[in-house]
């Protein structure tokens, strides 16, 4: 859909607005509650819907193609690291629920402080290796890829 | 009206734009630049911006060389094939021998990637994808950028660069709004990374209403990459070669999984294999060298994602439509139905939305795939975006600078979508392009290309009063009209980018024409741009809000002069199904086995184009 706001639920807490990344979940000035001021500039991304600690986000397929009666709603916890899905089809025959990993390490811990690691010498910045680099872009671990190492070179001309 | 100045100096790197391009940057520049003042202006919130904001089911691009896969090489000619020779192969060679270290670090910081287990390697979709939970994919790279910048400034809509006033041609900086508090935002910088977004939104899109929002590409990729260059005067690149994406019906949900791993297939209204059909017609278009099925067959050799789209664009208008895609088959297993919806829950819940509201079970009936309508972007299967120097060890003369991925304006870098000539970047590789990027800008001002910049106050006065006019003229010509949206003296946003995406599909090949364009239909059309452009002038915004869709319009419309320009150069039909040249319906490698290059000047608006060489990645005994 694009996303609409519950009035029962929302407290008007602002993460939706804080996170969405169209602008587009505001708070009402007359209820002072959240809602979608532009529905044609949203990608139903979910990201308010998640973001949403009571739940008051939903979504409504976009009204030019999708007819009412569904539901798509989720559940993402960051503690455990998991994010659940529930899907209803408008018929009510099919309802399903499926989960998945969204991440396999406590939140940040294992992302490193750049500023800590040792710098690179001259001879790294003179090299074409980036940070961490060779690790990880060869099979023997050697040096990086160059034309020369691999027997190539640019050619002008057509060739397919 | 007045508005606070907040004025950020000092900057040694600046990154406009921080989805995955950018925050490769913000990243990477810490380790060249210990010392050196790493800032990162966001349109929205870095934690779920740019296009990878709702996740991503799969890394689209990874050699796997560790794992003895894929060599760099590989990459290149694959992406060679598939935009029909047009690449910039110094760059995908150069970005294909750093990706894989991207990859193995988000998997390190918490990305789950999928396993082979037997084979103890990534799972692979496809010979260059692999299969991960993503739906924290953005967050999760978001975190490393964080770690990097010393300032992260979300919620600021960079409008302009700011140009040097000691040496032409060199960039100083950039300016922009708060789109919350609508505080006016000067950033001066010695050097500038532009990894903002390509351009979703300029074609008339298929739906009607609501459903706008559905685009392919997301809504919020403004073309502002486009805008923010051409704006610098820099020079662009193959800006013609937009894309268009053969997707489900409406939620245009992924198909890639569908084909390669789920191994599903298309077919026509009539349950008939359809696209090999119309492979000699178009051999005699395109060249036996471009399409050639059996070799296809054969070597694996996939058939340009253009040629595919032409042959169910075909089968459509010639009354068989519409293309399904069977699912039936795979969905009777549970595993791979599960796969199926994951795929959907994990980039584009929308489909899924879709589907459930529509009793669309892929178990039970074939859904509907269409065309989209085009798109312009550099890092899926098509590469507009600037002209950029590559590496020093792999670059020849006329693709080399001094930095890499420095455009031609000094100290403006570019990643991701705003770089030129690289397709098939995806994800992990505009991340690591961000990377490059980050290096190079360091060595520029390490070498002291940045000194002695100067920035007047007149600069700065005169960006100010420019990003505010949208709304003093709101002002002005409020209250000559009773109530309603209809002014005479202007017009709102959503009203210009009406105007755009129409006057785009009907002159520059959109989905109603069949995207099909020549060269009378381009000139009428750019006449009718001069003509939108100076009604921008007139654009009128109520809030800061508005404000943000009114600039977006702006570098919308930039990004689309472009390649309006770049169309009407390039007189061959390189890509069929792309779009079409009706006065030059064959490829014609005689004249146009070349890149296309622009520039804007920045101060009488005038396009010079011209033709560089395409250069090749061939074996050194060839």
């Amino acid at each position: 859909m694009p996303t609409f706001v519950y009035m029962t639920r929302c407290d008007a807490c602002g993460h939706c607005v804080d996170i969405c990344p169209s602008d587009i979940m505001h708070i009402d000035k007359v209820t002072r509650r959240a809602y979608n001021i532009e529905p044609n500039m949203c990608w139903e991304c979910f990201s308010c819907v998640k973001a949403c600690p009571q739940h008051a986000i939903d979504v409504r397929g976009y009204a030019d193609f999708a007819p009412l009666g569904h539901s798509v709603r989720v559940k993402r916890d960051e503690e455990k690291g998991v994010i659940a899905w529930r899907i209803k089809f408008r018929n009510g025959q099919k309802d399903m629920e499926l989960l998945a990993p969204i991440t396999t390490k406590p939140w940040g811990k294992h992302v490193p402080k750049l500023a800590e690691v040792q710098g690179p010498t001259q001879e790294m910045r003179d090299s074409q290796l980036l940070y961490n680099e060779p690790k990880y872009i060869r099979m023997d671990d050697g040096d990086i890829h160059t034309l020369k190492s691999n027997g190539l070179k640019m050619k002008a001309g057509v060739y397919y | 009206m007045t508005h606070k100045t907040v004025i950020e100096e000092n900057i040694d790197i600046l990154v406009c734009g921080a989805g995955l391009g950018g925050t490769g940057a913000a990243f990477e520049a810490r380790y060249w630049g210990q010392d050196k003042k790493i800032v990162i202006a966001e349109k929205a919130n870095i934690d779920r911006s740019g296009a990878v904001a709702q996740g991503l089911y799969a890394i689209n691009c990874y050699m796997g060389t560790r794992f003895g896969e894929n060599n760099p090489e590989d990459h290149v000619r694959y992406a060679r094939i598939d935009l029909m020779g047009m690449v910039r192969e110094d760059l995908l060679f150069d970005m294909a021998r750093h990706v894989d270290s991207a990859v193995h670090q988000f998997e390190e910081w918490g990305l789950p990637l999928m396993k082979d287990p037997k084979k103890g390697t990534y799972l692979r979709e496809g010979r260059w994808q692999i299969m991960i939970h993503g739906e924290s994919y953005k967050p999760i790279v978001a975190e490393a950028a964080k770690k990097s910048a010393d300032k992260v400034f979300n919620r600021i809509c960079v409008t302009h660069l700011l140009m040097d006033e000691a040496k032409e041609n060199r960039v100083a900086g950039a300016v922009g709004f708060n789109v919350r508090t609508g505080d006016y935002h000067v950033f001066k910088s010695k050097a500038v990374i532009v990894a903002a977004g390509g351009a979703s939104n300029i074609f008339k899109p298929r739906s009607v209403g609501e459903g706008a929002g559905r685009v392919w590409y997301a809504p919020w990729s403004s073309g502002s990459a486009y805008g923010l260059l051409i704006g610098a005067g820099a020079k662009m690149t193959q800006m013609e070669n937009r894309i268009v994406l053969a997707r489900f019906k409406d939620g245009y949900g992924p198909v890639g999984a569908y084909f390669l791993h789920l191994k599903t297939y298309t077919q026509n209204a009539y349950g008939e294999e359809y696209e090999s059909k119309w492979w000699p017609e178009l051999q005699k278009m395109v060249g036996k060298e471009y399409l050639d099925p059996e070799l296809a067959h054969r070597t694996h050799r996939p058939i340009p994602t253009c040629l595919r789209n032409h042959a169910l664009i075909s089968e459509v208008n010639a009354g068989r439509g519409p293309i399904h895609m069977v699912t039936m088959e795979a969905f009777q297993d549970p595993h791979l139905e599960e796969i199926g919806w994951h795929n959907f829950l994990g980039m584009t819940v929308g489909q899924a939305v879709l589907w459930a509201a529509t009793d669309v079970d892929p178990k039970n009936e074939n859904p509907e795939l269409t065309t989209s309508e085009p798109y312009v972007m550099g890092s899926h299967a098509t590469g507009c975006g600037a002209w950029c120097s590559g590496p020093e060890d792999v670059s020849p003369p006329e693709y080399y600078w001094g930095y890499n991925r420095m455009t031609t304006v000094e100290g403006l870098f570019g990643a991701g979508d705003a770089v030129g000539g690289t397709p098939h970047a995806f994800s992990s590789g505009s991340f690591t392009e961000g990377r490059i990027a980050a290096k190079a800008a360091c060595k520029y001002i390490d070498d002291g290309k940045a000194e002695g910049l100067q920035v007047s106050q007149a600069q700065i006065d005169g960006r100010k009063a420019e990003i505010y006019k949208p709304m003093e003229h709101f002002r002005t010509y409020r209250n000559e009209i009773t109530a309603g949206t209809v002014n005479p003296n202007y017009l709102y946003p959503r009203q210009g980018l009406d105007r755009l995406q129409k006057l785009m599909d009907e002159y520059c090949g959109g989905q109603s024409v069949n995207y099909m364009t020549n060269d009378k239909l381009l000139n009428i059309g750019l006449k009718k741009m001069t003509i939108l452009e100076e009604d921008l002038e007139k654009i009128a915004a109520e809030d800061y809000h508005e404000l943000m869709r009114a600039w977006e319009l702006k570098h919308r419309h930039r990004a689309s002069e472009a390649v309006f320009h770049h169309t009407l150069f390039r007189e061959e039909t390189r890509w069929p199904g792309y779009y079409y040249r009706g006065d030059h319906m064959k490829v014609d490698d005689d004249n146009w086995h070349v890149l296309t290059v622009s520039r804007r000047d920045p101060e009488t608006g005038e396009y010079t184009m011209e033709k560089a060489p395409c250069y090749h990645l061939v074996d050194e005994d060839e």
